[in-house]
């Protein structure tokens, strides 16, 4: 059962910790040990993963641990923490800190930072209250039942006393920490009154004025900048190169060759060049000549030839439930359908970069807008040797990461190059090195067959996924699964899996692997509904319905997702002509995401007009944040269905915005949200309404204009998105 | 070597004259982000496909990243720090209040974009925002909210009593 995620050890236990520090403030903080020992640092200093601290002038500094990508955490963190502690959240400062061991997972990825917070900012939050409204009762030696919080004051009804937090701080400080286990923590929307609110970003201000921020912000006093070259055929190592030439270049301060390792997720062999300015270190590229060592030739064309044959073959069987050959030979109908999507890109809109700084002593200095800093420090640590402890890491706003920055080459590119300078360094890729050096979603062949009985309910099901792998394994990004529905929900069920040789870097992407075979499932299960001459929402429902076995995600909340979105669309209605309505399910990240779409045929075109989801995450905590994670959701699904990369003689065709372009304003559908504010522990938002986008989106295509989209992007069904 | 290709040139950036070297194909971007620190222009394509590189010649939105540095002598430069550095237009105002970016990078661009259509429309249709706003990619897909904060921030001007 994967409906709710726990944490990974249950048996840690929370702990406050309280100090007063010199500057007078209050610092709370959550400790996780373990049962049965201490989480202590090896020199005995306590380890929080969280600090808030209530300041004299009763402000409120809540430190954000994860690295912000748009993801908003920044923003709603600190709102769990003023909801328990009762302060105006325009009397909360949020501070980002760097990478540090004692805040523990410092993540953006897998939609876990959500989970993975919830309850150390709920006991924080309401464990410092608890101290504060203890030290007032001290004060006014009165029950502490008597008393209530609202606004960063502490009120005693009876003798109408109030006192600000401010005035208390050291009088909490004193006061016996509690047991975690003595804490009311709020968990239900009923609760809240600044949860589920919408509240603007933390940093729109910095943002709106173009104050540094991000990554390729970092400024340093004597600071070069750095371009990369590596060869475009994956995996080249460089034999020579005009490093001399270049130096005596306008600007040049070095230019070397890096012979690097054969990790395509590490260092990697190039040549660096680095300058006074980027512009210069970027245009003596123009004159450098390379020769490359290649060793691998995979194509496009070689994959779909393969495929191809691979797809007569039995393949590997992952999961086997009952007998789907007798299924297939007593089913009233067999329906069989293929489908395809290609490799895609990332296309963050801030291309990778990175500063390094190695300073004398040996210690080397990083600013890193990367998802997974812990693994670009360990990164850095191996191919550098450095020790992990003389590594320092600060975390930069992320101009968007949809899990590319999970993988951190850039880094350790940076820190390779600072330290054969000695000067701080600024590594910034361009966009056709983003474009051409990025892990890719991996493409993917589905071949569907399903055998319905004479009520048109799905007994067989049998599916063959040709996927990439190395060494009989999936690659990044590529395996599937064999508990993914439909397998519990048809008795008979196969999952086969054939695997094509591939030397292409590949990687998570939005929702790794949901975001592209949910589109192949959905679809499908479409032309069944259609087969059995069922209506698409009924034939859901239905499969949603029953389980043979542990189902393999929650039934009710699943549907009742698909119920609403289908309500608030209107499911049922005719739309009139050239229109259509489409519908999908999914289940990835401990979200619950349905949409129904509605599209319009315009000619050889389609505008899809509005999309309506119902989404079930548990409580949302920040209104804005959770609508504006569904609403890109929703148009990075649009756009990447129009969207492929392909590989010719090892090296990918496309390079900038003229051949990979985004979904520009216009081509955008209206998008309602409608929130399930169950009582679940809340989940992330960031991955679960992209899954189900893209087939909600081809089925109504499918409702609207007759052409089932059986391989992605559209453009091979000859469909484009109109403004 | 040093100093060989570079021209000098004065810009008027932000209300402030700022006299620099320059290489002679140096795009006003990495002027503006390499000699200058002013880092709110990003860059995004170096092609003028994206906008993120936006910022406004003589009032009009360009892209800072296909314009040479030393064709702008004499010219009017504002970019998002210098072009409401206290927050206040109605476009920073909209912005906020509909909350409009995800991870941010490209909204310098939008509002400086956005700001010249409102100067010029002061009541844009849905048409006439896609049309001026196509030119500004956005990643993380927030244009429903940029047409939102548009509209919004057209109404803030109007009750301001003044173009935005």
């Amino acid at each position: 059962m994967n409906a709710t995620r726990q944490h990974p050890d249950l048996n840690r236990r929370a702990f406050l910790k309280v100090s007063l520090l010199a500057s007078g403030a209050l610092a709370i903080g959550v400790h996780w040990a373990s049962a049965s020992g201490t989480d202590q640092l090896p020199d005995g200093t306590w380890a929080p993963n969280l600090y808030v601290r209530i300041n004299r002038d009763g402000t409120v500094t809540i430190l954000s641990k994860n690295p912000e990508a748009g993801q908003g955490v920044k923003t709603a963190f600190p709102m769990v923490v003023a909801e328990c502690l009762e302060v105006d959240w325009n009397d909360i400062n949020v501070e980002q800190v760097p990478l540090d061991d004692r805040y523990g997972r410092q993540v953006v990825g897998g939609s876990y930072g959500t989970p993975d917070g919830w309850d150390d900012l709920r006991i924080a939050g309401t464990g410092a209250l608890y101290l504060l409204q203890a030290a007032a009762a001290n004060q006014w030696a009165v029950p502490v039942s008597e008393c209530s919080a609202k606004s960063g004051v502490i009120h005693h009804k009876g003798s109408n006393r109030s006192v600000p937090y401010k005035e208390l701080l050291d009088g909490a400080a004193a006061l016996p920490v509690p047991e975690v286990s003595e804490l009311k923590l709020k968990s239900r929307p009923e609760d809240f009154t600044l949860l589920g609110t919408f509240v603007p970003g933390v940093d729109n201000r910095r943002i709106f004025t173009g104050q540094p921020l991000y990554g390729c912000d970092t400024r340093l006093e004597g600071m070069l900048y750095a371009v990369f070259e590596k060869c475009p055929n994956f995996g080249g190592k460089v034999l020579s190169a005009n490093v001399a030439q270049i130096r005596e270049l306008p600007g040049i301060t070095h230019a070397f060759v890096v012979d690097g390792t054969s990790d395509l997720t590490g260092l990697m062999p190039g040549v660096a060049i680095v300058a006074e300015t980027w512009w210069q270190a970027n245009t003596a590229r123009d004159q450098l000549q390379v020769n490359w060592q290649t060793s691998q030739s995979d194509s496009t064309a070689d994959y779909d030839r393969q495929a191809k044959a691979l797809a007569t073959g039995p393949g590997e069987t992952l999961r086997a439930d009952g007998d789907v050959e007798s299924a297939f030979d007593s089913a009233a109908k067999i329906i069989q359908a293929s489908y395809y999507y290609p490799f895609v890109s990332h296309a963050n809109l801030e291309p990778q970069n990175c500063t390094a700084l190695f300073h004398e002593s040996g210690k080397m200095e990083l600013w890193a807008p990367s998802q997974n800093p812990k693994s670009g420090r360990a990164l850095v640590a191996e191919v550098l040797e450095i020790p992990e402890d003389r590594i320092h890491v600060n975390l930069t706003r992320i101009g968007g990461g949809f899990g590319r920055r999970l993988r951190n080459d850039f880094m350790v590119e940076a820190a390779w190059i600072a330290r054969i300078v000695r000067r701080p360094v600024q590594l910034q890729w361009t966009r056709e090195d983003d474009m051409r050096h990025d892990f890719y979603r991996p493409a993917g062949w589905h071949h569907f067959k399903a055998g319905i009985d004479d009520r048109g309910r799905m007994t067989g099901f049998d599916h063959h996924f040709i996927t990439f792998g190395k060494d009989g394994r999936p690659v990044s990004g590529a395996g599937l699964s064999p508990g993914h529905y439909p397998a519990g929900l048809v008795p008979n069920f196969r999952l086969r899996q054939s695997l094509i040789d591939s030397h292409v870097p590949t990687g998570p992407w939005r929702s790794p692997g949901h975001s592209a075979y949910c589109f192949a499932y959905q679809s499908f299960f479409d032309e069944v509904a259609l087969a059995a001459e069922r209506d698409p929402l009924e034939f859901r429902l239905d499969l949603l319905s029953r389980s043979f076995g542990e189902p393999p995600i929650d039934l009710e909340r699943s549907s009742a997702t698909l119920r609403i979105a289908a309500e608030k669309a209107g499911w049922g209605r005719d739309p009139g002509p050239n229109r259509g309505l489409g519908m999908a399910f999914h289940f990835d990240h401990g979200g619950f995401v349905s949409h129904v779409a509605e599209v319009v045929a315009m000619g050889s075109g389609i505008k899809v007009e509005k999309v309506w989801s119902g989404i079930d995450v548990g409580p949302v905590l920040n209104l804005s944040g959770a609508r504006n994670q569904v609403e890109g959701c929703v148009i990075d699904a649009l756009s990447t269905a129009q969207q492929e990369i392909t590989f010719a003689d090892g090296a990918v065709e496309q390079s900038n915005f003229y051949d990979y372009d985004l979904l520009r304003i216009g081509q955008d559908p209206e998008i309602e949200c409608h929130f399930i504010q169950s009582d679940h522990s809340p989940t992330g938002l960031g991955e679960p309404p992209i899954a189900p986008a893209t087939p909600a989106i081809t089925n109504a295509i499918f409702a609207a204009t007759g052409t089932r989209i059986r391989e992605l992007p559209f453009g091979r069904a000859g469909i484009s998105v109109q403004v | 070597m040093r100093g060989r290709n570079m021209n000098q040139v004065t810009l008027n950036i932000n209300g402030q004259a700022h006299t620099l070297d320059v290489p002679a194909d140096m795009p006003l971007l990495w002027a503006l982000r390499d000699k200058l620190n002013l880092v709110g222009s990003k860059y995004g394509c170096g092609v003028g496909l994206c906008g993120s590189c936006t910022v406004l010649v003589n009032g009009v939105p360009m892209q800072s990243c296909t314009l040479s540095a030393i064709s702008l002598a004499g010219k009017e430069i504002t970019t998002i720090e210098g072009f409401a550095p206290n927050n206040d237009h109605p476009v920073q105002i909209a912005w906020n209040d509909e909350d409009v970016p995800q991870c941010g990078y490209c909204q310098g661009g939008q509002i400086l974009t956005a700001a010249a259509l409102l100067e010029r429309n002061p009541n844009p249709s849905d048409a006439d925002i896609d049309d001026a706003m196509s030119g500004v990619l956005c990643r993380c897909g927030t244009y429903p909210r940029i047409r939102k904060a548009i509209k919004l921030a057209a109404k803030v001007a109007a009750e301001k009593g003044g173009a935005a």
